[in-house]
């Protein structure tokens, strides 16, 4: 008797563990406590959205300029009207379509730009990582040789050979900032290639493209986001500096760096001109970064605590 | 025990609750301990049992998120969950103090052990620099370290596991406390130095009179040290009682679960297995590693395994027993060519596996298939358990529908239920997950299965359940395999033949009842000598049959 009730004991905590949550289950519950992520997620959604339906939000044309109007206050300054709600620029353009226009341009840069540098970074990471011995050291070299080249500074110089425009933008930057990607992936796989799960995949007679596309990368895919997002953040910020310098994108396109710096000669007089592209800046960055956070702190693996 | 011996330490009533949505509401539930002064009391269960839990709330070092809700732990007079944050600093290592499992974790690496034992005369007591100094060597010399003078001065790191745990031993004793919490103090060493540690501690109860709360999962170390036991399931005691009762006539059906898993001497004795064919032959099978020296340092090498030369027949358990650094792990690796050897011959089914290029490799891969160790660590947390199970024989060709109706019967085989196949390990217990990885190993119908101490991260009854489950396995499918462990035991369970390996050399073999019966080498000897709880007759229930 006293075996038959373990038995049931036994087969009732088997059922207990099986009713355990799965790890998305795990998620989605973790997501739901997860403030900052919320708003994080909830202030890039409505960029997105924005930059995607900016034809139908604008109120005016935002390249059309009308030098009768010029350096109108925004609606809360003494000459503002609801006409041009965030004000006009120098040229007499509305602030508030340009700064809605200027959100495709820092999503669209971030976005590729940040792609660009993923897919280098991946594929030298997890190589560095999963062969280990002189591939490591090759593609580590290659890294240190990246790190000691100052982003800013080659950026600016190969765009005023090259000539600036967006693509040449992007591509500069995508080419420029992976080394995070490759420094933190080739860690991430080193610590992965380890796990005796790989090792038993290995003995199951698995390819190593296999190994890498489904023991591998799953496993490194949270830290590839959380560093995918930084980039994101970072390819923007880099974007409006260029720009700021004159040597990103050109106008009359409607780049918050490039705001920034055309406000640059008004700064003292009408301050807001320089405030409002920073704060869009300075949100949609927030946002990425809080997105990144929170992504991180949602898909630890599962399982150990 | 006497009756004069005071109570040292009483729990009344104590139950700690745990955080809202945990998987039960209370880590431990109502429980009343007492402990003697010269006394060792044991507190054992399986993990999740509250056993930890009761030595930190008692330590007072508890995390924050779990409060003790009701109950009094009285120690000399005082109760300590009132007592405040100060006051028990205070108590900590002078009236109090603890050894923990994982000695290197514990201790500093920055300061030699020397300073870390000071530290302790430094916090509680006025001492000028000479009394401590000879305090810190009379401490040395009762934990019976070599050398005292040459210790004192050396780095955490520099020490041996056991060493590192004698200075752990020493730090407690320092100023001669009235309570002793030992938290499995002997879990991450190796047998015979597991010996010599609990050997001491029996020595420390007579010579300092104090009163030792021992917190373990095995019942060998149990019987070894224990005078009185408490007996812990799901953070509620089901039975407390002198060692001699619990151990011998236990009253609780778990005690008896529990007692009934301890795996037992005599097992697998008279099959007879000489005429199959040979399924593994190893011949002179060598790995050597080298750390290259640079500028600073020199390089090093070492024999990890030397000349290993073995045949396994068919339906054979062959069991690998060593200590930790035996090579025994390395020449796992070597077999399933997880790292190549350096020289030798591995042949599986009359193929030459070591000869085999990576292409040939592959192919054979699917004739010997390994067991992992840790059960968290060996399956893919992002793959659902079908798709584990399945990945061997799709590797080899097999269709995916037809592996997938393979894998549901092969759950059903490993005893779990066929319908979790797309969920995830996460999902499962230990003893499941290795359950899982069972199957998985099945799945490409292996000839010969490793199992890499298997079972050392399971607990008692879910350890014996495995076991029950690799022989079953072995006879149902005709299988040949290869044990690893270090526990004596569990190998005696279970294994026909036996090999001892020691620095990476294979120093004795035989079948089960010759080696572990009239050992011939002075190593198998110490093992077995160091065995704890040889001499307790573990009883048999009527009701012992597998659970």
């Amino acid at each position: 008797m006293t075996l038959q009730s373990a038995k049931q004991t036994q087969s009732a905590t088997d059922q207990q563990a099986i009713l355990r949550p799965t790890p998305r289950q795990q998620m989605i519950v973790r997501i739901k406590m997860h403030y900052s992520l919320q708003i994080g997620a909830s202030i890039l959604i409505a960029m997105i959205l924005m930059a995607i339906f900016a034809s139908f939000l604008v109120p005016h044309d935002p390249y059309a300029q009308d030098l009768s109007n010029r350096l109108v206050d925004p609606i809360w300054g003494s000459t503002g009207t609801w006409d041009h709600p965030l004000g006009t620029d120098s040229l007499g353009r509305d602030y508030l379509s340009r700064l809605i226009y200027g959100s495709r341009i820092a999503l669209m840069i971030g976005f590729s730009a940040m792609l660009i540098s993923g897919v280098i970074g991946t594929i030298l990471g997890v190589a560095a990582g999963y062969f280990g011995g002189r591939v490591d050291a090759v593609i580590s070299f290659i890294i240190l040789n990246r790190l000691s080249l100052p982003v800013t500074l080659v950026a600016l110089a190969v765009v005023s050979v090259v000539g600036s425009s967006l693509e040449v933008v992007v591509v500069v930057l995508g080419l420029l900032i992976w080394d995070r990607f490759a420094v933190v992936l080739r860690s991430a796989t080193l610590q992965v290639r380890n796990m005796e799960y790989v090792a038993a995949a290995e003995v199951l007679g698995a390819s190593f493209p296999r190994i890498i596309f489904k023991d591998i990368l799953p496993n490194i895919s949270n830290h590839l986001i959380v560093v995918a997002t930084l980039e994101m953040a970072h390819a923007i910020l880099l974007e409006a500096a260029l720009s700021f310098l004159g040597m990103g994108v050109q106008p009359p396109l409607p780049s918050w760096g490039l705001m920034v710096s055309e406000a640059r000669d008004f700064m003292f007089f009408k301050p807001w001109m320089i405030t409002v592209p920073g704060v869009a800046l300075f949100l949609l960055v927030l946002a990425i970064n809080l997105l990144g956070d929170g992504i991180r702190d949602v898909t630890t693996p599962e399982g150990r605590n | 025990m006497t009756d004069v011996a005071e109570t040292i330490l009483s729990i009344e009533g104590l139950s700690i609750a745990l955080p809202v949505g945990g998987d039960r509401s209370f880590a431990v539930e109502d429980i009343d301990i007492k402990i003697n002064s010269g006394e060792i009391l044991c507190i054992v269960g399986e993990s999740g049992s509250g056993k930890s839990v009761t030595s930190f709330a008692t330590m007072g070092l508890l995390p924050k998120i779990l409060n003790p809700s009701a109950g009094r732990i009285m120690f000399e007079g005082r109760d300590l969950l009132t007592l405040p944050e100060k006051a028990r600093k205070e108590l900590r290592g002078d009236r109090m103090a603890m050894i923990f499992q994982e000695p290197m974790s514990a201790l500093n690496p920055c300061y030699t052990v020397g300073n870390q034992i000071e530290e302790v005369f430094k916090k509680h007591r006025r001492m000028s620099a000479s009394q401590r100094r000879s305090q810190l060597l009379r401490l040395l010399e009762e934990v019976k370290l070599p050398d005292p003078e040459r210790i004192r001065s050396a780095y955490p790191h520099q020490l041996s596991g056991g060493q590192r745990q004698r200075i752990m031993i020493a730090m407690a004793l320092a100023l001669d406390p009235k309570l002793l919490i030992a938290d499995e103090p002997t879990t991450a060493l190796d047998v015979t130095t597991q010996a010599q540690i609990l050997n001491l501690i029996k020595q420390l109860k007579s010579a300092h009179s104090a009163g030792i709360m021992f917190v373990t999962h095995d019942f060998g170390v149990v019987a070894e040290i224990a005078d009185r036991v408490v007996v812990m399931q799901h953070g509620r005691i089901v039975e407390q009682g002198s060692a001699d009762e619990i151990l011998n006539r236990p009253q609780h059906p778990y005690t008896k679960v529990l007692i009934a898993a301890v795996p037992r001497k005599s097992g697998q004795a008279g099959r007879s297995i000489e005429d199959n064919p040979v399924a593994l032959l190893a011949n002179n099978v060598t790995k050597t590693f080298h750390t290259p020296g640079n500028l600073f340092t020199k390089g090093r090498t070492v024999h990890a395994v030397k000349e290993a030369s073995f045949t396994v027949r068919r339906g054979e358990t062959l069991g690998i027993v060593g200590e930790s650094g035996s090579g025994k792990t390395t020449l796992v690796r070597c077999l399933i060519r997880l790292i190549d050897p350096d020289s030798g011959e591995i042949e599986i089914n009359g193929i030459d596996f070591a000869g085999l290029n990576r292409d040939t490799l592959r192919e054979h891969r699917k004739d010997i298939q390994i067991v992992f160790q840790d059960p968290y660590g060996s399956l893919n947390p992002r793959r659902t358990v079908g798709d584990l199970i399945i990945e061997g024989p799709v590797n080899f060709g097999v269709p995916r529908a037809e592996a997938l109706q393979r894998a549901r019967e092969l759950l059903k085989i490993v005893r779990l239920d066929p319908d979790c196949m797309d969920r995830y390990p996460a999902q499962f217990s230990g003893g499941q997950r290795q359950r899982i990885c069972i199957a998985r190993a099945l799945a490409v119908e292996p000839k010969v299965l490793i199992a890499d101490e298997a079972v050392s991260a399971l607990d008692v009854s879910v350890q014996k359940e495995v076991l029950a489950l690799i022989n079953e396995i072995r006879d149902s499918f005709g299988l040949t395999v290869l044990f690893i462990t270090h526990d004596l035991r569990v190998a005696a369970q279970i294994c026909d033949n036996i090999i001892v390996m020691k620095d990476g050399e294979i120093v004795e073999r035989g079948d089960v009842n010759k080696v572990f019966g009239a050992p011939e080498h002075d190593y198998t000897k110490s093992l077995l000598d160091a065995e704890p709880g040889k001499d307790w007759v573990i009883p048999e229930f009527e009701d012992n049959t597998s659970v």
